[in-house]
């Protein structure tokens, strides 16, 4: 075989990039982030499944429908209405960003731009 | 099993056409009603205008106050080079209407400073140029700016005929003083263009933008379209000239002379 | 037959090099822009567009002129230009990625640049100068690539291929025309609101672009054992000549309309960039040179003695280079944002972190130029096309003096070609 040891060392080392995220990771078990929830607020704008996994597309649509239509009232399943507004309506629960975005996004790996532009609740520093 | 997963895919192929097909609203609503309104209080117009009296306003000073009240609401830094961000600011006549030059202008118009901001045009070129629709403009006529969207190419900078656009050229938060930011709103981020908005946020609420509240009456804010408005009555009896005619943009801002 | 590329003389591998430190040089100022943002360039408020989108321009430009060499091949079967082509077409590809790379690097956001396709603004020019540009792109790519491989292997270019090349001579107009309509449709740029704005930049595309893919191939040819036949380098000498002569022409026209309507704002670019007004001269001596190299270029190039004289026509064409760079490259945006709105005047020049950036993208196009044009001139060399015969002739050239049957004998009858060609 033409360069066969060229091609088997480059293989090897293929393979073991490949499996490195695993070694680096292998015996540690796997901790759920834990958030904080708020205190005196039990529900949210839609129901926990919908916002755990959707919370992205509504916020993507509030964005559009509050700065692009010019309509900053969601009326949720329940005919209940609110402000659309990252920074006065979901910030006002969620008091902390720290306790409450990061802990998934960090989890997640993810790092949206929202708090480019957005102030947290906790302030900027 | 064969089966299912045949089903699967058929109902995952469906459900990505309906996503296709479907209005973007469906998502969160699905009772067949829009989930969105606007605010209650929310002021409505068929089309926004100001009208600046700079018999009132005319001394950078007036302007400041102005200016320090737009900047703190909308978070605006100070940034000392030329590469700043400004809303609204202050100009000779000559700057604020270079193409109605007279050499022989009465000292008193020639003396004042004038309160520049976006005109918000009826037919705004920025909007023309915007090759992602991340300016456009809103029924009202108002002149808005989607920072989520811009990608900073600056072409309706080029665009304004008025020089009514700033780009962030650096990291904005760092010319803000972050203890006195108004937390209801943003600030904005490095690499977007960014103008004033005719407090868009403000009249969502019922309230009048935040130069017309601090001018003390010398600035009026309304509706164009309604020949009874507080604007259409000022314009009936006062003379009042808008900036750059000829660029065929059909400015919103009025000033009296 | 990108492997061509892979085998190279040392001094080859000394350029490749050379390049690849300049552009790592260049990717580091990069790196250090996309985190600090557009604030480290010379660009303000007022100027808001600078280096970047001028040489973005520049290199419209270069990118449309290949078909100064493909159009009189295929519209007008004008053989001398046959193993010009693929260089031509080969420019217009790392022209294309220098003008995609200089609008990604002036963007103050570029990791959301795809919303222009997200979004799809047609009635933003800068949606179509994206869509002319990649078309453009694709379209050489596939002209030239396709037909350098059917030379290569010693077919006749597929018939498929010709509507594509035809497009592309189309399409090459289109390019530059677009560009001048992101300029020429902005109601308060008096120096760029000007009808013949497309007009002029196509002027001196034609001029400055063959210019540069000139000199690019007068390069090659000291490097390998390429050699352009005479009467192709000719003809596009004579090109350059009566493109300049038309894009100066239009100048004046421009000169003429401005100072004689009297108008202010027609008149304040020019009387800023020619004389300098409210104290500013920043871009006078550069704007009186673009007029000086202009008619020193001119001069060289219009009387047929001096024009044909190829000791003096390197100089002709780095003169007229500079020229028209000065006149695209610097004093259109400056020009254009001065006077600002306000009537006054905001200096402009680019910060040194800009040049490096710029520099990178330069270097990036010298690559793709030095790969694509080794690859193309080892196919030619292969077959013996094109080829520099002892006496400093290029085997295509039929009226060569030295030239006899037996050093053109790889070739298939180029002599009858040129005499169709003649007759």
């Amino acid at each position: 075989m033409h360069y066969g040891g060229k091609i088997i060392i480059g293989i090897v080392i293929f393979v073991g990039l490949l499996l490195s995220p695993f070694v680096f990771n292998v015996g540690k078990a796997y901790k759920q982030p834990e958030l904080k929830l708020p205190a005196n607020e039990k529900k949210c704008v839609e129901s926990l499944e919908f916002m755990r996994t959707k919370h992205m597309q509504l916020l993507n649509e509030w964005r559009d429908w509050a700065l692009r239509d010019g309509k900053r009232v969601y009326v949720n399943h329940e005919g209940k209405e609110f402000e659309i507004s990252l920074q006065n309506t979901c910030m006002k629960c969620h008091k902390s960003k720290a306790d409450f975005c990061d802990k998934c996004h960090n989890d997640a790996g993810v790092s949206p731009y929202c708090w480019d532009c957005h102030i947290q609740p906790e302030g900027l520093k | 099993m064969k089966n299912n997963r045949r089903s699967f895919i058929k109902l995952a192929g469906l459900a990505a056409a309906g996503l296709c097909v479907a209005p973007k609203a469906t998502l969160a609503s699905g009772g067949g009603h829009s989930p969105v309104k606007a605010g209650p209080k929310a002021e409505h117009a068929k089309r926004w205008a100001m009208v600046i009296d700079t018999r009132k306003v005319h001394t950078e000073e007036d302007i400041k106050v102005l200016q320090h009240a737009c900047h703190s609401v909308h978070n605006v830094p100070d940034i000392p080079t030329k590469q700043n961000i400004k809303w609204l600011w202050s100009a000779p006549y000559e700057e604020c209407f270079p193409e109605q030059q007279n050499p022989h202008l009465d000292d008193d118009v020639k003396g004042r400073s004038y309160m520049l901001l976006c005109n918000h045009c009826e037919n705004p070129p920025c909007v023309r140029v915007c090759p992602t629709k991340a300016t456009f403009k809103r029924p009202d006529g108002i002149v808005v700016m989607d920072y989520h969207r811009c990608i900073g190419c600056r072409y309706c900078m080029a665009a304004c005929p008025y020089g009514s656009r700033s780009f962030n050229f650096g990291e904005p938060r760092d010319y803000l003083d972050l203890t006195k930011l108004n937390t209801d709103f943003p600030t904005r981020m490095r690499g977007v263009v960014e103008k004033c908005n005719f407090c868009v946020e403000r009249l969502a609420k019922g309230l009048q933008p935040a130069c017309v509240e601090a001018s003390d009456g010398a600035i009026v804010f309304g509706d164009l379209a309604d020949k009874d408005s507080e604007v259409r009555k000022v314009l009936r009896e006062n003379f009042t000239i808008r900036r750059k005619p000829t660029a065929g943009t059909e400015p919103s801002v009025y000033y009296i002379i | 037959m990108l492997e061509r590329a892979l085998k190279g003389s040392p001094r080859y591998w000394a350029w490749i090099g050379f390049l690849l430190v300049i552009i790592c040089a260049g990717a580091l100022v990069w790196i250090n822009q996309l985190t600090v943002g557009l604030k480290i360039t010379g660009m303000s408020r007022d100027v808001s567009w600078g280096f970047y989108i001028a040489q973005f321009t520049y290199l419209v430009g270069l990118a449309a002129s290949g078909v100064m060499i493909v159009l009189p091949y295929y519209f007008h079967h004008y053989k001398p230009n046959k193993h010009m082509v693929i260089f031509g077409e080969f420019m217009a590809i790392a022209a294309c990625i220098m003008c995609m790379l200089f609008i990604v690097v002036d963007l103050g956001q570029p990791q959301r640049m795809l919303n222009v396709m997200f979004h799809p603004t047609p009635n933003s020019i800068l949606f179509w100068d994206m869509t002319v540009l990649i078309g453009y792109l694709s379209l050489n790519l596939l002209c030239g690539w396709v037909c350098l491989e059917h030379d290569r292997i010693r077919l006749p270019h597929p018939k498929w291929i010709k509507p594509f090349i035809i497009i592309s001579i189309v399409w090459a107009f289109s390019i530059h025309t677009v560009t001048a309509f992101l300029y020429q449709g902005l109601p308060g740029r008096h120096y760029w609101l000007t009808a013949i704005l497309a007009a002029r930049f196509l002027a001196s595309a034609f001029c400055s672009g063959p210019a540069i893919l000139l000199l690019v191939l007068k390069v090659t040819e000291k490097v390998t054992t390429f050699r352009m036949p005479k009467r192709a380098v000719a003809t596009l000498t004579k090109i350059i000549a009566y493109a300049m002569a038309v894009n100066m022409f239009f100048f004046l026209l421009e000169v003429f309309t401005s100072f004689y309507s009297n108008l202010p704002g027609h008149m304040h670019p020019l009387v800023y960039l020619f004389s300098g007004v409210h104290g500013h001269h920043e871009l006078v001596a550069w704007m009186w040179t673009f007029i000086a190299f202009a008619v020193i270029s001119l001069a060289m190039l219009i009387p047929p003695k001096l024009r044909d004289n190829q000791k003096l026509l390197p100089w002709a064409l780095v003169i007229l280079v500079i020229a028209t760079w000065i006149d695209k490259g610097l004093g259109l945006l400056i020009g254009g944002f001065n006077p600002t709105p306000f009537d006054t005047i905001t200096p402009y020049w680019p910060s040194g972190k800009e040049l490096m950036v710029s520099a990178m993208v330069y270097a990036i196009g010298a690559l793709i130029v030095t790969v694509l044009f080794k690859i193309a001139t080892d196919v030619k060399q292969e077959l013996g096309n094109s080829q520099a015969l002892p006496c400093g002739c290029s085997s295509e050239d039929d009226d060569c003096d030295c030239g006899t049957a037996e050093e053109a004998e790889a070739e298939e009858a180029p002599a009858a070609d040129a005499a169709e060609a003649t007759a």
